[in-house]
């Protein structure tokens, strides 16, 4: 089991609804592999740096969670499957990933429930 | 006439001050981990041009310049940083 780390970019032609359709798609895949989903997190619509697909701007989708490596194998299969994702990234976190992450992770908590 | 032309003469005295140490952010501040997730951070370490800088401009560690161009290609493939441009800064 390693820690993983993936950040994905669906077109922008898609409605709300579609895009969480998707990301619900991607994350049951995983979960059906026997994988923890340790945090999510939907940076919106972002203005890419250079045109991908003829298109300028996509969601950002991250996802970070547990899994063997022939997981990551099939997931990234589905990426290239689906005409929805237009860029796709997955590492492996080491440990000062790890733990970057997790102070990450704690930071956006904290100032979501400064906000709530 | 001769003396003369021996002699370099400035307009504004040459300001002869000692040189800056350079050093490397990532040891003195202890960062362990450079995150591709942040293009604003790893925009200091590129030129106009989006190319990466040497580090005997940056004074970056081998180390850390080696997970600075990582972390650089990276966000370039998920469209973070853009490869060519011009007038970045």
């Amino acid at each position: 089991m390693n820690n993983y780390e993936t950040v994905f970019i669906l077109t922008p032609v898609l409605s709300d609804v579609q895009m969480k359709e998707a990301v619900e798609k991607f994350k049951s895949l995983l979960v059906a592999e026997g994988t923890e989903i340790v945090h999510e997190e939907s940076w919106g619509l972002r203005k890419l740096e250079y045109p991908i697909e003829k298109k300028s701007s996509g969601f950002y989708i991250m996802l970070e969670f547990k899994a063997d490596p022939s997981v990551v194998a099939k997931l990234e299969l589905n990426f290239r499957r689906d005409e929805r994702v237009i860029r796709y990234l997955t590492v492996r976190q080491d440990k000062f990933h790890a733990l970057y992450a997790e102070k990450r992770r704690s930071l956006k908590q904290s100032k979501e429930g400064k906000e709530n | 006439m001769a003396q003369n032309s021996s002699e370099i003469r400035y307009l504004t005295p040459p300001t002869v001050d000692l040189k800056k140490k350079k050093y490397c952010r990532f040891k003195k501040s202890g960062i362990r981990f450079i995150d591709y997730k942040d293009p604003e951070f790893l925009k200091k370490f590129l030129n106009e041009q989006g190319k990466i800088l040497p580090r005997r401009l940056t004074g970056t560690s081998l180390k850390y310049q080696r997970k600075v161009a990582q972390a650089v290609k990276r966000a370039r493939h998920l469209a973070l940083l853009p490869f060519v441009t011009d007038m970045m800064k």
